[in-house]
């Protein structure tokens, strides 16, 4: 059978996440917790998690996260990582052993920032330079391939159901100010670990719901910007178009959530002069990245979250809000598992970004 | 209105161009800027230095004076107005001009006068002082173009090149020349400039000398070959319906 | 002499129990097929003169009449067929290139019937395009790659000039001379109902027509006829003729008869004459040379109007669609060999040039892999026939489509590919008045608002079969295409997987 990347596997799935906006704490059992209850949203082939602030002793460095096959691929990936970056500190990512997860690859973490001599050369800031080097990697290196790559962040992702992994991964011993979580129904897979969700590039991290019909035209629009959808996967393209409008164009992501999912015509033409005008540049200029078919993904970045739904709300979403937590998940009994005592729940409407931030000098410790 | 061209981008230059509203400008060292011009109605440019390609492409109604010489495509399907040039112009002179007048001091490059056209009160002139390159008057539809051939009297040829009047159509050449050039296509007449032919030919040479010095009644003193297409032989019967 | 003569290709069959000897046909047929003959009271037909072109079939009140292929034969052969041998009798005896109109009759494969549509099933859901939100609206034009903004952070949201579609959906070039005037005003009509545009083609623009400009493409082709600074501002977009899918590497040449009135007027040629469209731009001979076109263009549009560079789908296409891109110019309009044409040498229409499926394809390949597809729209036409050949396009890379020949017969049509004789009996490729008046304008442009409403909304239903419910989303969405009956390589030119996989 092909794995994603050698055929399109479209999906099903559940969705959750908390976010402390003064920067507290959160154990990764809660949000373990939380997608448990929507087990039925899941078919035990893919279940993953993504904490921020979960690394603070080595805030200032790149996490990678990377699966292998084999162990030339280790040996061909780390020659690799070695040309390129300085490693400060690697190790197994400890896992518990765990009845209904198996076939795991061997699986390991880095702690490393670029060679100066090496991004000097390239003339690339450090970002684009490691962005490069994550889908060179991923492009190229047989057996390796790189889950999380992002700064005080990481991503937990594995073939099982979500809370199984969890366990596996003892989430329990991580704590960060925001947590997502993903359970996977896709429709065919053998099962192939770097499949499963969330997917992530540098700090940003996507889960999601639903399955784009669109994949295509954006696909072939963003390939033109130096990514490689070797997974294409839904996630993998949204990631991309992220990084490339956030980060690489500058949008800020209201602007990016106008773009992919952008209102209808009729729509922004109610809208006041400026707002108008702002909407049909971003349409227009970017209109191959315009995201329709059913969709609803939780964006994490550096310091926040973002969620959003396709223009037409086709796939569910709920958000409440307590105090400094804000939860979102696809049902309320996610959420309710976590904050039975809320003071505010709601349902975000299509195509209107929900962005939740650090409160200014929360550091997430 | 001064201009100094030296360095501005070709937009910047002919937006400045436009900004001077009606007055007429000057341009200093001017060096390659193409499109200076395009599309210009009612008002004097001066240029000083080489423009660049197809300067006054469009040209409609504004007149250009070239203190040097000009690159290609000069005058391109311009409708109305006058180019000169105190100097040489580069290929395609005059391609698909429909109306107003170019005169260039010195020689021409290829394709000289290329598919011009008349029409109505519509009449374009071209005049070439030295002589013109191959292809002169090309796909030649209306209009007129007049070669001096000043300096060129004692080479014992035609002040042009090969395949003078390929495929004309329309319009007249004049060659101040005795020679007619060996290998005209059979679809082009020429004879000798009759008494009508040299008076039409005399009020262009009169403005040539005007501009460029000269004296034209000294200038006419020639023998002159007029170019016109043939009646009899064209193009057609070249297809049958299928 | 007897040598050359070719045994009618079509028979008129007239039911002489219908038929009431009322003359209409002859007096509807410029061809002179029909012919009263008073010995008998009767109406006769000379099968030599019929085109095929139905003018007499529909306008015979009594329906006593059709057209049928001649079943005069010679002897049978799969290599030197009918018209192989016809051909060499003609050119035999007119030492003439042969001649012809529309599009190619040939049987090359129509890879748009070789390629199927997606639609969802469960994993994501269709849409209904009567009761759900659909979007068509296109815009056509060069794209920021780079967002700037202003002191305070603000976008600047100044775009380059763009065209803006109701829906993807262009008339293509056809120029007045070739066309009758009232064909260029039903589609000048139309385009401003649609919302779309129509193209003046190399002809000049109507003075009668300028108020048509929003909804106008102006050409500028070689022979630059009735091009002029107001001409150039007149429309929405200026077009430069490089070629035509028809007749790729060929001028154009409207014959001295036809340029009569207003036609002469609006060429801004003495009436009378041959205007003649040379093979080339003499203006352009490399593909720098394009690009000083298109800034002499813009420099006397002020930078107002996108420029379109229209070329004929040849071998070589992504290359020279590689350079178009990096000319300036804001959109490229391919035309795919089967494209239609108002007179061409017909061994040049039947054998130069390639599919439109497969140029378009390649060159939006290759303009992704140049990473400049955002910088040009693509206009595909050639022979785009229904809805289904639309949404194709559009997911092979297109932005929009051309449409001429499916124009043509929406006005009333037949397609006997006669249009160089200038006899058209539907009052489409004539000048001659009394056959234009046969086209109403009004009734032309009611027509063609019916084709592309219709079209439209085919489009609305299979994009929401697929579950896409704004165009943008379709442009280059190849994995809603499958190939049948393709062979690897023709799927690896088109980018799409054969169905199945």
């Amino acid at each position: 059978m092909s794995i994603e990347g050698q055929v399109r596997i479209p999906s099903g799935c559940a969705i959750t996440s908390v976010f402390s906006k003064s920067g507290e704490n959160i154990s990764g059992r809660l949000v373990v917790d939380s997608i448990a209850t929507m087990h039925e949203r899941s078919n035990g082939l893919g279940g993953g998690f993504a904490g921020y602030g979960i690394y603070p002793q080595y805030k200032d460095l790149y996490a990678f996260h990377i699966f292998y096959d084999t162990l030339a691929a280790r040996q061909a990936c780390e020659a690799f990582i070695d040309r390129h970056f300085d490693v400060v500190n690697l190790s197994k990512i400890p896992v518990r052993k765990h009845p209904n997860i198996i076939d795991e690859p061997l699986i390991w973490r880095y702690f490393l920032t670029p060679l100066p001599t090496k991004l000097k050369d390239s003339q690339l800031d450090e970002s684009e330079f490691t962005k490069r080097c994550v889908i060179r990697i991923n492009d190229s290196i047989e057996g390796a391939y790189v889950f999380s790559s992002g700064k005080n962040m990481g991503v937990f992702k594995a073939v099982g159901y979500p809370e199984d992994v969890g366990d596996f991964y003892r989430l329990e011993d991580y704590e960060g100010y925001c947590w997502t979580a993903h359970g996977r129904y896709p429709t065919n897979t053998p099962g192939w670990w770097g499949g499963a969700h969330p997917f992530a590039l540098l700090g940003y991290s996507i889960v999601h719901n639903g399955e784009i019909s669109s994949y295509d035209a954006n696909r072939r629009f963003i390939e033109m910007y130096g990514y490689r959808c070797n997974l294409q996967t839904d996630t993998e393209v949204i990631t991309y178009i992220v990084d490339f409008l956030h980060r690489r164009r500058g949008l800020t992501l209201a602007e990016v959530a106008s773009v992919i999912a952008a209102p209808f015509w009729t729509t922004i033409a109610t809208k006041p002069a400026e707002e108008r005008e702002k909407l049909t540049y971003l349409r227009n200029t970017f209109a191959s990245l315009l995201i329709t078919g059913p969709f609803s993904i939780l964006l994490g970045f550096d310091g926040g979250i973002m969620a959003l739904n396709d223009r037409l709300k086709l796939r569910s979403m709920v958000v409440g809000e307590r105090g400094d937590r804000v939860y979102i998940a696809s049902e309320e009994c996610a959420i309710r598992v976590m904050e039975p005592d809320l003071e505010k729940l709601w349902a975000p409407r299509g195509g209107e970004p929900v962005i939740v931030r650090l409160n200014a000098g929360a550091q997430g410790r | 209105m001064l201009i100094q061209a030296k360095d501005l981008p070709f937009r910047e230059l002919n937006r400045q161009i436009n900004a001077a509203g009606e007055q007429s400008v000057t341009l200093q060292g001017v060096m390659g800027q193409r499109f200076i011009a395009s599309g210009l109605k009612g008002k004097d440019v001066e240029i000083n230095g080489i423009p660049g390609n197809a300067l006054g492409a469009y040209l409609d109604g504004a007149h250009i004076t070239v203190r040097g010489n000009a690159q290609d495509a000069t005058g391109d399907t311009m409708n109305e107005g006058s180019i000169r040039i105190y100097g040489r112009s580069g290929d395609a002179t005059g391609y698909a001009m429909r109306g107003g007048s170019i005169y260039v001091q010195g020689d021409s490059g290829y394709r000289a006068g290329i598919h011009m056209k008349a029409y109505s009160a519509k009449y374009p002139v071209l005049v070439i002082g030295g002589a013109a390159g191959s292809f002169l008057g090309e796909y030649l539809a209306g209009g007129v173009i007049i070669v001096l051939g000043i300096g060129h009297e004692a080479e014992g040829k035609a002040p042009v090149g090969y395949f003078t009047g390929t495929g004309m159509y329309g319009g007249k050449i004049f060659l101040r020349s005795a020679h007619v050039p060996h290998d005209l296509p059979p679809q082009v007449d020429v004879r000798e400039a009759a008494a009508q032919d040299r008076e039409e030919a005399y009020a262009h040479v009169a403005q040539y000398c005007a501009y460029f010095g000269g004296d034209p009644h000294q200038l006419m003193e020639h023998r002159l070959l007029v170019l016109t297409p043939s009646e009899e032989s064209s193009y057609k019967q070249l297809y049958c319906a299928q | 002499m007897p040598k050359d003569y070719i045994y009618p290709e079509f028979e008129i069959v007239r039911n002489e129990g219908r038929c009431t000897v009322c003359r209409r046909c002859e007096e509807q047929c410029a061809n002179r097929a029909h012919a009263f003959d008073a010995a008998t009271s009767r109406m006769t037909a000379e099968d030599a003169r019929c085109v095929d072109c139905h003018r007499c079939v529909a306008m015979c009140p009594a329906h006593a009449l059709k057209i049928v292929q001649s079943s005069h034969t010679f002897r049978p052969g799969a290599n030197w067929t009918r018209d192989a041998i016809t051909d060499i009798h003609r050119q035999a005896g007119s030492g003439g290139a042969l001649l012809t109109s529309m599009g190619t009759p040939k049987d090359y494969p129509v890879y748009w019937d070789k390629l199927l549509i997606n639609a969802s099933q469960v994993t994501n859901p269709s849409i209904d395009p009567l009761r759900e939100p659909m979007e068509t609206k296109v815009f056509l034009g060069q794209k920021h790659t780079h967002i700037q903004r202003d002191e305070s952070g603000r976008i600047c949201t100044e775009l380059h000039p763009q065209i803006t579609l109701a829906t993807p959906i262009l008339f293509s070039a056809m120029s007045y001379g070739s066309l009758s005037y009232n064909a260029h005003e039903s589609l000048a009509r139309a385009a401003q109902e649609l919302g779309i545009c129509y193209n003046s083609g190399e002809g000049g623009l109507h003075e009668d027509l300028y108020h048509y400009g929003p909804n106008t493409i102006v050409q500028v082709a070689s022979g630059r006829f009735g091009v002029h600074p107001g001409y150039l501002k007149a429309g929405a977009a200026i077009e430069i003729k490089m070629g035509q899918g028809a007749k790729p590497g060929i001028g154009g040449h409207l014959p001295a008869e036809k340029v009569m009135g207003d036609v002469s007027r609006t060429r801004m040629i003495p009436q009378g004459t041959e205007a003649i469209s040379p093979a080339p731009h003499h203006d352009i001979y490399s593909i720098e040379d394009l690009r000083q076109l298109v800034y002499t263009l813009k420099e006397a549009t002020d930078y107002k109007k996108p420029i379109i560079v229209k070329i004929a789908a040849v071998h070589n296409i992504s290359a020279i669609a590689s350079g178009v891109a990096r000319s300036g110019a804001d959109i490229i309009a391919i035309d795919g060999f089967r494209g239609g044409t108002g007179a061409a040498p017909a061994r040049i229409r039947d054998n130069v040039g390639i599919p439109i499926e497969l140029a378009l394809a390649s060159v939006d390949a290759r303009l992704r892999e140049e990473g400049i597809r955002g910088s040009i729209s693509i206009i595909a036409g050639g022979s785009i026939r229904n809805s289904a050949d639309v949404v194709r396009a559009i997911a092979l890379g297109a932005d929009a489509v051309y449409i001429a020949t499916g124009a043509l017969l929406a006005m009333g049509c037949h397609l006997c590919r006669s249009c160089h004789l200038g006899r058209c009996n539907w009052g489409i490729a004539t000048q001659l008045p009394e056959l234009v008046s046969r086209l109403d304008p009004e009734e032309g442009k009611r027509r063609l608002v019916n084709l592309i409403t219709a079209w439209t909304y085919e489009i609305k239903e299979m994009m929401g079969g697929m579950g896409i419910n704004s165009i943008e989303a379709l442009k280059g969405n190849r994995l809603m295409l499958r190939g049948i009956g393709l062979t690897q390589k023709e799927l690896d030119i088109l980018g799409v997987l054969h169905a199945g996989e």
